[in-house]
């Protein structure tokens, strides 16, 4: 293990620090303080795979260092950090996606009287996921895991003053807050059943036999629950389309590297685990199978290019259960690291697209904007086909690798699944393409159709003369540009499924690509990119003709599946009516009987009590004298031992 | 006949029964005062008494087996003391009521 490896999520948290004192007087220092800070962590953390790679199958062992944090009685509880291939990949993953998303920031919020607590936030959370992916044990692992939805709290809030965003803060952590409450509850069986919250410890007594297949599968399913609500799959998904309320490039971290990655993370750390119990993984399986294609549908009909980008989140991080589910753990890591390079370049993308209009988010505002903003429209185009997942783009080699080891376990209905949901993603992305960047500009709708983005840009500022934007916001673009079209390579079967090996540590496991399969779901793609292009580009069809066709189940998806509106009745009427009725029996059942108590006391024992005090001295002299005799009395017949 | 430690023990008992049945029966508060003092001197024959007539415990060697009569000596202090915050007292209730009978005196209730 690198000794410098403990810099690696100290080195945010330092820059944290020098941006709080440095903040008040050089305001302009933080956004660099926290590129300088995430850029060093992001170096160490490469020298540290770097190093990991080059001890070859040597590196692939785990490592571990503890030292005790605190003892209570025989209970010993410790920090420390592990180290091995999918701690170091994710590390390298979460650094450099943060550094891209801080550079872009520098231009992005230039001008936010927030700029400062801005950056702060950002050390903050780059810091909680760190070391979140350097966790050991359980504890360490929620202890970050619980300070990531802080961060991502502050960072969905970050415009506080406006209503919808403090809300959409409270949704994102009171929902994650459920899932948590899951994975606590199944941490604390493990360890009761154990002994120990450290990840290898467990997973030896869980070999051993030392927990019931019934207990592990519960605990599993409790653990998952957290996985479900921070990564956003169903049925805790709601919070994470609420989210865009948060600056672009917070969402762009969220959504790549941060917060919903810790969900899949703790599977895949936890993944021997979960292979322990195939009940667990059934449930892992279907439930990403499910929400990949259950949030692909709603992603069909947003008009907020951001909430479009939001639910093909969710949809490809189905994908990424769908893959762990099916006990592939290298599937689900693949697609997790070239989901961050394309997703953070169309978050990105489209955060530049946002910003050059002056806070314009609805696609059927915008149109035409090709040959104003050529690189931003080329840099979304490289993340749509690969979110599309068209060869050789990197989302292509993950996806069918989910795809295949799916169709390896021999779940043919989620294999139908996930390639119905081929179709449905490439279909959504390049409508948002086509909407954006073809066609003609459409000029700025009605107000109370757009948000503006950032204080300053208030309604009514769309630009329609918005040209490329700074180089600064442009150059992290084509980075991940670069990454998205080639970051797919290291585990694509060209290199012999060199990631797949380097992942599990073994070097015999990689069946590859499923060649028919692979043609198939390209087909499928190509399939819907050509009906979006049919829709949007040449206008062969007509969106609004098919939505009056199908009008039920346009409205039903337009609103959501009413998901929101069932919680939203859920709390209010079922939540709220029990919390008023156990209110009223607090109130009248539980204080009143304290009350009663007290009443009886006050009434009944106290006006007996009074009776005894009469007011004349002589009967409380005589009182203390018979006291005193009985106290002498006693002191005789019982005489105090010697 | 010599006269015993005893003797003065039934004394002293026979003195702090008198003061106590006129503590409780008496009405008059400067009897009462009056029969308090009685059982003070009943305790202080009984301390002298047993500073006479008992052996000395080696731990009371320091004070020569003075311990009892310096104790009647503090007593008969404090009784002074408190008999003129009594009297004091009783003059001032004297003052306010007209009257020092404890049948009458019956503030000390609920």
């Amino acid at each position: 293990m690198p000794a410098y490896l403990w810099l690696v999520p100290v080195l945010p948290v330092i820059g944290l620090i020098l941006i709080i004192v440095s903040g008040r007087y050089r305001p302009r220092w933080s956004g660099y303080l926290a590129v300088a800070a995430i850029g060093l962590s992001f170096l160490l953390a490469f020298l540290a795979l770097g190093e990991l790679i080059g001890q070859g199958t040597a590196g692939t062992v785990s490592r571990v260092e503890t030292f005790d944090w605190f003892r209570v009685g025989s209970i010993s509880l410790q920090l420390g950090l592990i180290f091995d291939p999918l701690a170091a990949a994710m590390l390298v993953l979460v650094a450099f996606i943060s550094l891209v998303v801080q550079i872009y920031s520098l231009g992005y919020m230039a001008g936010d009287p927030g700029y400062t607590r801005y950056f702060a936030f950002m050390c903050i959370f780059t810091a909680a996921m760190l070391g979140l992916v350097l966790a050991p044990n359980f504890l360490q692992l929620y202890i970050f895991w619980e300070l990531v939805g802080l961060s991502s709290y502050l960072l969905i809030g970050f415009w506080y003053e406006r209503p919808a965003a403090a809300a959409a803060a409270v949704k994102a952590f009171v929902t994650t807050r459920l899932g948590d409450l899951g994975l606590l509850t199944g941490i604390l069986i493990l360890y009761s059943r154990t002994g120990s919250f450290d990840f290898s410890q467990i997973a030896a007594a869980v070999r051993a036999g030392n927990l019931g297949t019934g207990l592990l599968t519960l605990a599993m399913l409790l653990v998952f629950l957290g996985a479900v609500g921070k990564s956003a799959q169903f049925p805790l998904h709601v919070w994470l389309p609420d989210a865009m309320e948060g600056p672009t490039p917070v969402s762009a971290l969220i959504h790549a590297a941060t917060m919903v990655a810790a969900g899949v993370y703790l599977i895949a750390r936890t993944f021997p685990l979960f292979a322990a119990s195939a009940a667990a993984m059934q449930v892992v399986a279907w439930i990403g199978g499910f929400t990949a294609l259950f949030a692909a549908t709603q992603g069909l009909v947003m008009t907020d290019i951001k909430r479009v980008l939001a639910y093909s989140t969710i949809s490809q991080l189905g994908y990424m259960m769908l893959g762990l589910g099916a006990a592939s753990l290298a599937a689900g890591m693949f697609h997790l690291i070239t989901h961050a390079f394309f997703k953070a370049l169309l978050f990105l993308a489209a955060g530049a697209v946002i910003h050059q209009l002056g806070g314009e988010q609805n696609l059927l505002a915008m149109g035409g904007l090709f040959r104003r903003m050529p690189v931003t429209a080329l840099t979304f185009l490289c993340g749509a086909l690969a979110l599309a997942a068209i060869p050789p783009f990197s989302g292509f080699w993950s996806k069918d690798e989910v795809i295949a080891a799916v169709e390896r376990s021999g779940n043919l209905a989620l294999t139908l699944l996930a390639l119905a949901t081929s179709a449905l993603t490439a279909f959504y992305i390049f409508r948002a393409w086509f909407l954006a960047f073809l066609g003609q500009p459409r000029g700025a709708l009605p107000a109370g159709w757009g948000r503006d983005h950032a204080p300053g840009h208030g309604p009514g500022t769309h630009r329609p003369d918005a040209g490329e934007a700074s180089p600064v916001l442009v150059a992290p673009l084509v980075i991940l540009a670069v990454l998205a079209v080639g970051a797919g390579l290291v585990g694509s079967p060209l290199f012999g499924g060199a990631f797949a090996a380097f992942i599990t540590g073994s070097a015999e496991v990689s069946p590859g690509l499923d060649p028919g399969l692979a043609f198939l779901s390209t087909a499928i793609s190509l399939v819907g990119i050509l009906l979006a292009w049919a829709y949007y580009g040449a206008g062969w069809l007509s969106a609004e003709a098919t939505a009056r066709a199908v009008r039920p189940v346009y409205i039903l998806l337009v609103k959501r599946y009413y998901l929101d509106d069932l919680y939203a009745w859920l709390v209010r009427r079922v939540l709220l009516g029990l919390s008023s009725l156990l209110a009223w029996f607090d109130r009248q059942i539980i204080d009143g009987a304290v009350n009663g108590l007290a009443w009886l006391c006050y009434a009944v024992f106290g006006w007996a009590l009074t009776r005894l005090q009469t007011g004349r001295t002589p009967s409380y002299a005589l009182g203390f004298v018979v006291g005193v005799v009985v106290i002498v009395l006693v002191a005789i017949v019982f005489p105090p031992a010697r | 006949m010599p006269v015993t430690l005893t003797h003065y023990l039934v004394l002293s008992a026979i003195l702090f029964a008198i003061g106590l049945f006129g503590a409780l029966a008496k009405r008059n508060v400067v009897g009462i005062l009056m029969s308090i003092e009685l059982m003070f001197n009943a305790v202080n024959i009984a301390l002298v008494a047993f500073s006479r007539y008992l052996p000395v415990p080696p731990a009371n060697q320091v004070a020569h087996g003075l311990n009892g009569q310096i104790f009647a000596l503090f007593i008969i202090t404090v009784a002074a003391a408190e008999a003129a915050v009594a009297l004091a007292i009783l003059l001032a209730i004297y003052r306010q009521r007209r009257t020092v009978s404890v049948e009458d005196i019956n503030l000390m209730k609920w």
